[in-house]
């Protein structure tokens, strides 16, 4: 169960064919107190770079895209009475939503941490 | 200094852009029979007392709402404001204020603001209301895009009873969106079976009640097929007094309250600026249209007032925002409040009784009349009656006759000629018994 990581910040962990996405610990950072999350529906089906949620911190509101094209199976409900659970655990218990992936080589063109952490140096 | 900052050459060039070879050019879609043919012919000056005399001619040709016996409602109210409201918002800190962009620095607009929601909140039985829409008819267009917000679906089901402008805003908004509707048919008797139209598609029920027509709708059989098939239930008044007698619609299990605020505070003014009242369940704050102002404490613990929620609107989301209102109708809101607040919860009752009291003292009046029947078993203010004939017709012969009657439904419903013999009549807290009187008499002469 490794991580990747997209050039936008977000993360994707795969599990089986299903796999959980997020945003990483310096997108959290950057946002600050994140205030709403706004989540797709359940069924929905993304392509690759799609809108897939809303954040929305203090500061601003971003989009967060789809880092592989898949289907949501599942979104994290609890975010809606704790959306600041995306600044204090945001690479595990702050997950936005659950894929079905539709191709699981498409992960294997997205960074792993290693390279992440050296593309954050970059910016 | 003439605020004209463009040169004929910018002008030259700008037709050139867009392929259009002179100014006129612009107008060439207008058929020249429509077209002036040049200047109006105005003289060059008048002195003021001159103007004052032509224009006080042009005047005196109206029959304005103030001069004679007045039962004209259908979404807007004539009553009684209190000369202090007019007084108090006329004070430059609120008159000149435009919306605030740095909000915190407005405390006394936030704070009115604040006390605004409070008080639209607490009318309709609602958790939480915004700092006001432009009138009742975009707010509650808003309610139904925020209702496919909500439900992920995109068919709003609209009730015969509510205000066809308000149907015609909602038509309009949701055709520019792709959306679908279904809209029933005019409802005038009261007798239309929306529960039918609710399926599994339905993303919201919108309900007027007191209706168009004037019926009191009860709401929560409405609301509970509604929350069945997963939809909401949007609950629309035109006339915000009704709330100070009949059972608030946030008790009958409306998702969304919207409506028209004018009746409190703000005169007829032909027809606008007028305030839009917006309430909804704290569940759905975040796809709510428009500001919401909040209350908090600064840094050292003193009372405050902030620009709570205002990331959803286009200044900050821009094309995420959950609407194009960027801003609220503030001094009609300002008026409302101050009205309300001189009013009090006891006053709005008492004022809400004697607008029913009255209206039902002009039923039984009208009613007694020959061949003129009222549609309605309940009512608040307002109530439709069949007259024998045109009903347009009839109404300017009562004009005639010194008497503003109601609203022919045919100026509204264009086109239905079962509406034609349709009036709908209200009744304020400024209509006297000599008024009726003159009503009923004026009637009986013109039929």
């Amino acid at each position: 169960m490794t991580t990747r990581y997209t050039r936008e910040h977000e993360w994707i962990r795969l599990d089986g064919d299903t796999a959980l996405v997020g945003i990483s610990q310096y997108a959290q950072e950057q946002l600050g107190d994140i205030v709403f999350v706004e989540l797709p529906a359940v069924g929905k089906k993304l392509a690759k770079g799609d809108e897939a949620a809303v954040v929305e911190s203090v500061k601003a509101a971003s989009e967060i895209f789809a880092p592989v094209a898949g289907e949501v199976v599942a979104v994290n409900d609890a975010l809606a009475d704790a959306p600041g659970t995306v600044n204090s655990d945001p690479e595990a218990g702050g997950w936005f939503l659950k894929l079905k992936v539709a191709n699981r080589a498409d992960l294997d063109s997205l960074m792993d941490e290693a390279a992440y952490k050296a593309f954050l140096e970059t910016i | 200094m003439r605020f004209l900052p463009h040169t004929e050459a910018d002008r030259a060039a700008m037709l050139q852009r867009i392929g259009v070879p002179s100014i006129e050019g612009l107008f060439a879609d207008i058929p020249a029979g429509k077209r002036l043919g040049g200047l109006v012919d105005l003289p060059v000056s008048k002195s003021e007392i001159e103007v004052e005399r032509t224009l006080g001619r042009m005047a005196a040709k109206n029959t304005a709402a103030a001069s004679v016996p007045f039962f004209v409602g259908a979404g807007a109210y004539r009553h009684h404001v209190p000369a202090s409201v007019d007084h108090l918002i006329q004070r430059s800190e609120f008159l000149t204020s435009y919306t605030p962009y740095q909000p915190e620095i407005s405390q006394g607009t936030l704070q009115y603001l604040f006390e605004f929601q409070t008080q639209v909140a607490n009318l309709t039985a609602m958790e939480v209301a915004n700092a006001s829409m432009y009138d009742g008819s975009t707010a509650t267009a808003e309610a139904v895009l925020m209702a496919h917000r909500v439900t992920r679906r995109r068919k709003a089901v609209l009730s015969g009873g509510l205000h066809p402008q308000y149907r015609s805003t909602v038509e309009t908004v949701s055709r520019m969106a792709g959306d679908m509707l279904a809209a029933l048919p005019a409802d005038p008797a009261n007798t239309e079976d929306i529960l039918a139209a609710i399926d599994d598609e339905t993303s919201c029920v919108v309900v007027q009640s007191p209706s168009f027509y004037g019926h009191l709708i009860d709401l929560a059989p409405i609301a509970e097929k509604a929350h069945a098939a997963g939809a909401l239930l949007v609950a629309v008044f035109t006339e915000v007094v009704a709330l100070g007698a009949i059972e608030p619609p946030g008790a009958q299990g409306a998702d969304i309250v919207v409506g028209e605020g004018q009746s409190i505070g703000n005169p007829l003014t032909y027809g606008g600026p007028y305030v839009g009242l917006f309430a909804t369940r704290s569940k759905y704050v975040r796809q709510m249209p428009g500001r919401l102002c909040g209350e908090t404490v600064d840094a050292e613990g003193r009372r405050g007032f902030v620009l709570t929620l205002s990331t959803r609107e286009q200044h900050i989301r821009r094309d995420k925002a959950t609407s194009n209102i960027c801003t609220n109708s503030g001094l009609c809101s300002l008026a409302f409040t101050i009205h309300m607040t001189l009013l009090g919860e006891m006053g709005l009752e008492r004022l809400a009784a004697l607008n029913h009291a009255n209206a039902v003292k002009l039923a039984d009046a009208l009613g007694t009349v020959k061949s003129v029947s009222v549609l309605n078993d309940t009512f608040f203010n307002e109530f439709t009656i069949r007259v024998p004939g045109d009903a347009g017709e009839i109404i300017e012969k009562l004009a005639g006759k010194g008497v503003l009657g109601g609203v022919p439904v045919s100026r509204l419903e264009h086109d239905n000629a079962a509406l034609r013999d349709l009036i709908v009549v209200a009744s304020t807290e400024i209509n006297t018994d000599a008024d009726r009187a003159a009503y009923v008499a004026a009637l009986k002469e013109v039929l």
